[in-house]
């Protein structure tokens, strides 16, 4: 008997729809199953990724589980054996109409006007079963038009449904419940709380998932009906998490971003910036032509013109002092192809090494390829234990944060955060540590060896006892980035070393940013490194074959090479998508632009710093390019061209392949595709990884680079995917992906081909003795920062807040200012004045500024060759 | 208009270590917010929130659904007279409307001189002694117009102040645990199978079976 | 009727004047019943109030000892909440459980939490009972004091807190599992059932026992005088006695404790003991036997026994013991629209059907009250009662989560039906006369 239910339950549960017997999953819901098995159950409030309520009746069926027929919410009820389910009778067909007029008694006639006219639920049901005529003659209830709930999104009470899907997402998804429900039964509204906005950075994704018009984003309010849209399915690069997106535009103009629902990365939702940053795209400040230097003015030239220049000074240089005088900065925000091209620009053709598509900010290539890697899912697996080593997630890679905030809060997922300042994933944290700025390394070192008897580097021997006991649980996995601009990665280096020392089987997933990093890092765009992961050891032989040339040795990093154009060694620079004003150091960035002989800007805009290049480059930007984009977990997806770039911009790509033509050179692409198909040939991590795997059915949610095993891609290439398992693709490229991972984790090859990289833990290195007279400074960045695209998208510069100082109360009182009152700040390398605040959170002898508010700069104070910044902080006058 | 005075804060603290969860105790803190200023102001939401670590947007949530809370000044003296049924078969509407009449305020409203708040209200549990009232939640029974007029004139005089306490307090007995004879909020995740179920012997028969 | 004289098991101290102080209470043998209680295995009190099938009398009318049971075993803490929200209209006994005889009411918490084994009790109090708050507030104060409750009751391992809880004012709080989010601070909204049983997911997720004041009020005298004389009381699925507040146009109405499943309807509207009878000359037209949501009742019910089984059978319930007598005088539309917008002020919005349906009814009601009714509304409102409660079937069938929203469908349906002249008069058919009641009362 009992064996008899254990095999049921295995294999699924046996239910009869509409006289059609079908097999649903253990514990999965009638509305799911019968979607699944074709059979279409009309709903409102119910979400896939989100726990259902039941409450607009809308789904509600007749089943009958042996005790005859009754009506049932499919939205709530699991599948048990044997259960009939009638969708179709006239009772459920009844009760169905029935719940339609309610719903629309109260509801607006204004579809005409409504911006979800055309793609709405409420719209597509009245058509489809609603009744003809209204029986209902009293007045309907009647509120102000939309109102504000957020400086992005409206609301107009009057079309509301009372779904509770937004509300529901704020608080059980974005875990910012600031919207809600007020009043009660027909008087319920959703609501803020007053001058209390829905100040979420994940608004926008209430927008998309109301079933109707009553939310609106401000940004695309009344700019298109649904019909007149065209849609691209693509990836968004505005941070390095790539969610998946549909791209909508109409007339060349993009006018809205959707989330995509890819299970493995952002199962749908969106932040506000990568929503709404795409205003950027279209700004009248777009760069349209080349520009080159003539004294102070920067005149616009033709394309040939601009090249010509550049080629001439380059060959120059080459023959006056070799390819060490010529460096490539930046890469990060290019696709797969742009970087390889440019790789291959620089290491292939002119043969030099100081490429680096990090800026300073960035953790050590070595560290993020050569570590075994963690997929989103494997973070997020139930029972495991994540240690966060990382900026504050909400405000750097915002889906990754809904991912973990997900995991900790529903499948106990453990988190153990050490950083010296709290995070917006403080709260979820089943331990946190807050080392002294600089001191991460040790901490890690004594949670790793247990070593909890004293206190180190200012975390407390119970707080110490409390995280270590956590990493003997479960799987670990690490999430490593940069907590802080402000110190160097050497600690954080150091911590992940002891981690993957002290805990075998350990996992990393890198928290770098910028959106395509982890392509351009995997296409060789660091120093030492050749494209697919290999060192330039390693790869010297396969390259020589593939590429005129090989760089003799390894090249400068990022601010390396700007010290060497600041003392007059590196006379060529270009600067691909680089803000330089953004850069750690500016003083630093100041001498080296002075000191270079040619600085060649490839950009979308003439920010600050790239208008003080000699040639700027017009190039196309995220919507105007095809190609492919890699995200942190190393998962490789689409991108797709949805407009044209405007004036003559053009592809990063075509400007390197331009470029190599006028050196003599064939990078011999004509299209980006040729370019993915030369990077899978000969970069071993990306071997297997054709164009034609990218497209099969399998892929839907990308590859995990590396990938062991082509054919089953290539094999649901072949045969058509049915409906009836439509289910099973997913599962069948999670296990593909598993599969690949698990290789990789003890042995980082490819089936064929040269090693890959291996993280090779240096010595750890000791902290920097603390100045008694200073604060140590703590340095991340915020979501809505000085950025272009932010400053560039009328929705989201308003958004971006001034930064203050935040010190601990005991520093503040010794301060002796008021709160709120200015002080000076200095380092090194620079001073400004800024508002004070006391803040319990910041550790004793720490201050906090955000990296990069309209207000401060915090690159003008760092000094990129120390390992933390010591910050004076004076009263003023 | 308030926050919690530092003496209602400690309360509130008290209330709050009560409960597994500090969510439960918001009806009870709305309530102490709504005796103190008799009315529960967007301020003392807030301090609510920050006292049990939510969102002022879900204070409000919760505070709107009850009918009890007041979200703007009322009267010092809230006269809820049923309607339902058992009420209204004895009359409660005329009563109503001569409230209406002889206050001049329609129900819901509050007379000029702050007095009296006049509200028509669902079934108060009194049916027997139809048609009833309650006057700052203390019950008058078997109401006529006449007493009805009686009974204003003692509040605005004064004359009841012992026996009915100003809007926003309910009852002005409190629950007290002494720390001493406490068992403890059963917090889940934390407490366990209870000891007396398992301490005592089984009986011999069932034992020996 | 039966002849013989009924022991009063949960009024007993109502006419003792000083019943609700502990002192009083124990003069009356307080909290003997917990002494014996604790004389026995947990189990054993289970299988004691099982034996006596005592009836929960918050108004589902379903077995405490048998609920006691569907906790899943090995999953702690378990919790006691007290349903004590008392607001269905008509009904009108848990109060004065509470004002009269608090004590009693504790005594039966710390009963069901030692038999159950829940760690903490929630004694939920309606928010506008101002007295009952105080009583049960001094009660507890004074039984912590007393060592009754708290940590070590009475020098056994048995510890539980009880605490006093209130509410703000919103009837369907007092459905269990709308008592359990309002216990957690939320907005009283129910949880659907299942998965959400209070006994396996309740108060955080956790199991969770809810019972209502007069069931728990019934267990010191159960655990003193065993369910032998329980049961001896009553009849087959309805034993021992059962509180009835009998209000509307009756001589005297009151709150009446009596035998359960035996005394009829007629016993209590006219026997000389209880109401005695409508007023001189007056018929009776209608009576609602269990709660504004009960179907209603009329003459031919009236010798049908107070009995769950046969009440049910015959269309309605005894719900929460409010009986609500209407005589000729009642206008049956003007009625039947005061039941449907407490329905209609009191939904709590969740669900589509009971939020606009119920708001829907009362404002045709309205109109036709109004004067602005048309021939089609009696239909209609028969239509959209049928879209709340597909088929308007007893018991009710829902396309709700909780049975408020089919509440609404029990006043329409009953007065529409039988009273269909009077309401095709108020749509401009016939005119039909109802009496005028006397100005006079009493
Ligand atoms: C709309 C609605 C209102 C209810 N109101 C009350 C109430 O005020 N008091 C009560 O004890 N039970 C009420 N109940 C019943 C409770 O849900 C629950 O069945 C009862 O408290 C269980 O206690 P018992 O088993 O001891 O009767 C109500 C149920 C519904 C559906
Ligand atoms: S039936 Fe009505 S009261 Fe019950 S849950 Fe649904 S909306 Fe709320
Ligand atoms: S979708 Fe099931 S009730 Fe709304």
């Amino acid at each position: 008997m009992a064996d008899l239910h254990a095999a049921t339950e295995v294999d699924g549960v046996p239910l009869t729809v509409n006289g059609t017997p079908i097999v649903a999953r253990k514990g999965e819901l009638l509305i799911e199953a019968a979607a699944r098995a074709g059979t279409y159950i009309p709903h409102f409030c119910y979400h896939p990724r989100m726990a259902p309520v039941g409450m607009c009746r809308m789904c509600i069926v007749e089943v009958d589980t042996g005790r005859g027929p009754a009506l049932q919410p499919a939205c709530m009820l699991e599948c048990t054996p044997d259960m009939v389910v009638d969708t179709e009778s006239e009772v459920t067909k009844k009760a169905q109409d029935g719940v339609l007029e309610f719903l629309l008694i109260n509801h607006p006639l204004d579809c005409p006007v409504c911006d979800k006219g055309g793609e709405c639920p409420l719209q597509d049901q009245t058509i489809a079963y609603g009744p003809g005529e209204s029986r209902f003659v009293e007045e309907k209830r009647h509120n102000e038009k939309p109102i504000p709930v957020s400086e992005l999104v409206l609301l107009d009470r009057e079309r509301c449904i009372l779904c509770d899907r937004c509300t529901r997402f704020a608080k059980d998804v974005a875990g910012d419940p600031l919207i809600h429900f007020v009043q009660r039964g027909s008087s319920t509204e959703v609501s803020t709380f007053p001058d209390h906005p829905f100040a979420s950075y994940f608004s926008g994704n209430t927008v998309q998932i109301c079933p109707v018009g009553a939310l609106t984003a401000s940004p695309y309010r009344f700019k298109a009906r649904p019909w007149d849209l065209d849609q691209v399915e693509s990836t968004c690069t505005t941070c390095a998490v790539g969610c998946r997106i549909a791209t909508q535009t109409s007339r060349n103009e993009i006018l809205r971003h959707q989330g995509v629902d890819s299970d493995p990365v952002n199962w749908g939702w969106l932040c506000d910036k990568g929503r709404f940053g795409f205003e950027a795209v279209h700004s009248d400040d777009r760069l349209t032509e080349p520009l080159v230097r003539r004294g102070e003015a920067l005149e616009p030239v033709r394309w040939s013109d601009a090249l010509g220049a550049v080629a001439g000074v380059v060959s120059q240089v080459l023959a006056e002092r070799g390819p060490t005088a010529i460096g490539v900065l930046g890469g990060a925000r290019l696709t797969n192809e742009d970087a390889y091209a440019w790789v291959k620009l620089a290491k292939g053709v002119l043969g030099t090494d100081n490429v680096d598509c990090q800026l300073g900010d960035g953790l050590p290539p070595e560290l993020v390829l050569g570590t075994p890697r963690a997929t989103i899912d494997e973070v997020c697996a139930p029972g495991g234990t994540v240690v966060l080593l990382a900026p504050d997630l909400k405000e750097e890679l915002p889906v990754l944060y809904l991912r973990l905030r997900a995991a900790a809060v529903e499948h106990g997922v453990r988190i153990v955060e050490v950083s010296s300042l709290p995070t917006g994933l403080s709260t979820y944290a089943a331990a946190r540590v807050a080392p002294r700025p600089g001191e991460i390394g040790e901490v890690v070192a004594a949670l790793v060896a247990g070593r909890t008897d004293r206190e180190v580097g200012g975390v407390a021997p119970e707080a110490l006892a409390a995280a270590a006991a956590l990493l003997t649980e479960g799987p670990v996995t690490v999430i490593a980035g940069r907590p802080s601009i402000a110190e160097s990665p050497v600690a954080i280096v150091d911590a992940v070393a002891a981690l993957l020392h002290g805990i075998p089987g350990t996992r990393v997933l890198s928290a770098l940013r910028r959106g395509n990093v982890h392509g351009a890092l995997d296409a060789g765009m660091a120093p030492g490194l050749l494209p697919g992961r290999v060192t330039l050891e390693v790869g010297r032989d396969r390259f020589a074959d593939a590429w005129p040339t090989v760089p003799a040795g390894r090249g400068l990093g990022a601010t390396d090479m700007l010290a060497a154009a600041a003392d007059g060694e590196l006379d060529v620079l270009f600067l691909l998508g680089v803000d330089l004003d953004d850069i750690p150091d500016r003083d630093l960035v100041a001498r080296a632009l002075a000191g270079a002989r040619l600085v060649v800007a490839l950009d979308q805009f003439a920010n600050g710093s790239s208008s003080r290049a000699d040639v700027i480059l017009p190039v196309a930007g995220a919507g105007e390019c095809d190609g492919t984009t890699t995200n942190l977990e190393g998962r490789v997806t689409q991108v797709a061209a949805a407009v044209t770039p405007p004036g003559t911009a053009q592809s990063d790509w075509i400007v390197a392949v331009e470029l190599a033509r006028l050196l003599g050179a064939d990078l011999g692409a004509t299209r980006p595709a040729d370019l993915w198909a030369e990077l899978e040939h000969v970069g071993a991590a990306h071997g297997g990884v054709t164009t034609e795997v990218l497209r099969s059915p399998l892929a839907v949610d990308g590859i995990v680079l590396p990938l062991a095993d082509p054919a089953p891609y290539l094999a649901a290439m072949a045969t058509p995917v049915s409906i009836s398992n439509a289910g099973a693709p997913v599962t069948a490229a999670t296990d593909a992906e598993t599969t690949d991972d698990d290789e990789a984790v003890d042995e980082p090859t490819t089936s064929s081909g040269p090693a890959l990289l291996v993280f090779d833990p240096p010595e750890a290195t000791p902290p920097t003795p603390v100045d008694s007279y200073s604060l140590r400074l703590v340095s991340g960045r915020q979501l809505y920062d000085d950025s272009i695209v932010v400053r560039r998208s009328p929705s989201l510069a308003g958004l971006r807040a001034d930064t203050v100082l935040r010190i601990n109360p005991y520093d503040f009182d010794r301060l002796g200012v008021g709160v709120g009152d200015e002080v000076r700040i200095s380092t090194n390398r620079g001073a400004a004045t800024i508002a004070c605040h006391p803040d319990g959170d910041v550790p004793r002898g720490a201050a906090s500024l955000r990296y990069a508010q309209p207000n401060l700069a915090v690159a003008a104070l760092l000094d990129a060759t120390l390992p933390v910044t010591d910050l004076r902080v004076e009263t003023v006058g | 208009m308030a926050r919690l005075t530092p003496e209602n804060v400690a309360l509130a603290q008290e209330i709050i270590a009560r409960y597994p969860r500090p969510r439960s105790a918001l009806i009870p803190l709305l309530h102490l917010a709504q005796e103190q200023d008799g009315w529960v102001a967007d301020d003392a939401m807030e301090h609510l929130a920050e006292l049990i670590g939510i969102e002022p947007a879900e204070v409000l949530g919760t505070c709107s659904f009850y009918e009890m809370f007041k979200r703007e000044p009322v009267g010092r003296y809230v006269l809820n007279i049923c309607t339902n049924i058992s009420c209204q078969l004895l009359g409660a509407e005329d009563l109503l409307h001569h409230a209406e009449r002889s206050l001049g305020v329609k129900a819901g409203g509050t007379t000029p001189d702050g007095a009296i708040t006049l509200e028509d209200v669902e079934c108060i549990a009194a049916c027997t002694e139809a048609p009833c009232l309650q006057v700052n939640y203390r019950y008058r029974y078997k109401v006529g117009p006449d007493e009805l007029d009686a009974l204003v004139d003692d509040l605005r005089a004064g004359r009841l102040d012992d026996e009915v306490p100003p809007h926003g307090t309910v009852a002005r007995i409190r629950q007290h645990i002494p720390a001493d004879r406490a068992a403890g909020p059963a917090v889940p995740g934390v407490a366990g199978e209870p000891a007396w179920l398992t301490s005592r012997p089984k009986p011999a028969e069932e034992a020996s079976s | 009727m039966s002849e013989r004289t009924v022991p009063k098991i949960i009024t007993s101290r109502f006419v003792v004047d000083d019943a609700h102080t502990l002192a009083g209470y124990e003069r009356t043998g307080g909290y003997q019943g917990l002494r014996a209680a604790l004389a026995r295995r947990p189990d054993e009190v289970v299988e004691e109030v099982k034996a006596a099938s005592l009836l929960g009398r918050g108004g589902a009318g379903f077995p405490a000892g048998v609920k006691w049971t569907f906790c899943p075993p090995g999953v702690w803490p378990r919790y006691l909440v007290v349903n004590g929200d008392e607001s269905e209209p008509g009904t009108y006994k848990d109060r004065i459980l509470m004002e009269r005889d608090p004590h009693q009411l504790i005594e039966g918490i710390l009963i069901a939490c030692y038999a159950v084994g829940c760690a903490q009790a929630f004694l939920y109090c309606r928010g506008e009972m101002a007295l009952a708050q105080e009583r049960l507030a001094q009660a507890l104060n004074d039984a912590y004091a007393a060592g009754y409750i708290g940590k070590g009751i009475l020098g056994t391992d048995f510890s539980v807190d009880v605490v006093l809880h209130w509410g703000a004012g919103a009837y369907i709080v007092g459905e269990e599992t709308a008592l359990i989010e309002s216990l957690e601070g939320n907005r009283g909204m129910p949880r659907l059932k299942p998965p959400f049983f209070p006994a396996a997911k309740g108060l955080y997720l956790q199991p969770t026992i809810v019972n209502n004041v007069e069931t728990l009020s019934n267990l010191p005298w159960l655990m003193t005088n065993g369910a032998a004389a329980y049961t001896e009381l009553g009849a087959e699925g309805s034993r021992g006695t059962r509180m009835f507040a009998v209000s509307g146009h009756v001589r005297r109405p009151g709150v009446f404790e009596v035998e359960f499943g035996v005394t009829t309807f007629r016993d209590l509207i006219v026997g000389d003991q209880y109401c005695r009878g409508l007023h001189e000359g007056r018929t009776l037209k209608a009576f609602i036997p269990g709660g504004a949501s009960a179907p209603w009742f009329f003459e031919e019910h009236l010798d049908l026994p107070l009995e769950k089984g046969t009440i049910d059978r015959a269309g309605s319930m005894l719900g929460s013991g409010a009986i609500v007598v209407m005589d000729d005088t009642t206008d049956a539309v003007k009625a039947c629209h005061r039941v449907v917008r407490f329905f209609a002020r009191e939904s709590c919005g969740k669900c589509t059907p009971c939020r606009e349906g119920t708001d829907w009814l009362e404002k045709i009601l309205r109109r036709i009250l109004d004067g602005h009714g048309r021939r089609s509304d009696l239909a209609l409102l028969m239509d959209v009662a049928d879209n709340i409660s597909p088929g308007i079937t007893w018991p009710p069938k829902q396309t709700t989560i909780c049975p408020l929203g089919p509440s609404a469908v029990s006043p329409i349906a009953s007065a529409l039906r039988r009273f269909r002249d009077e309401f095709e008069a108020a749509v401009g058919g016939t005119p039909v006369r109802v009496p005028r009641r006397e100005v006079a009362r009493g």
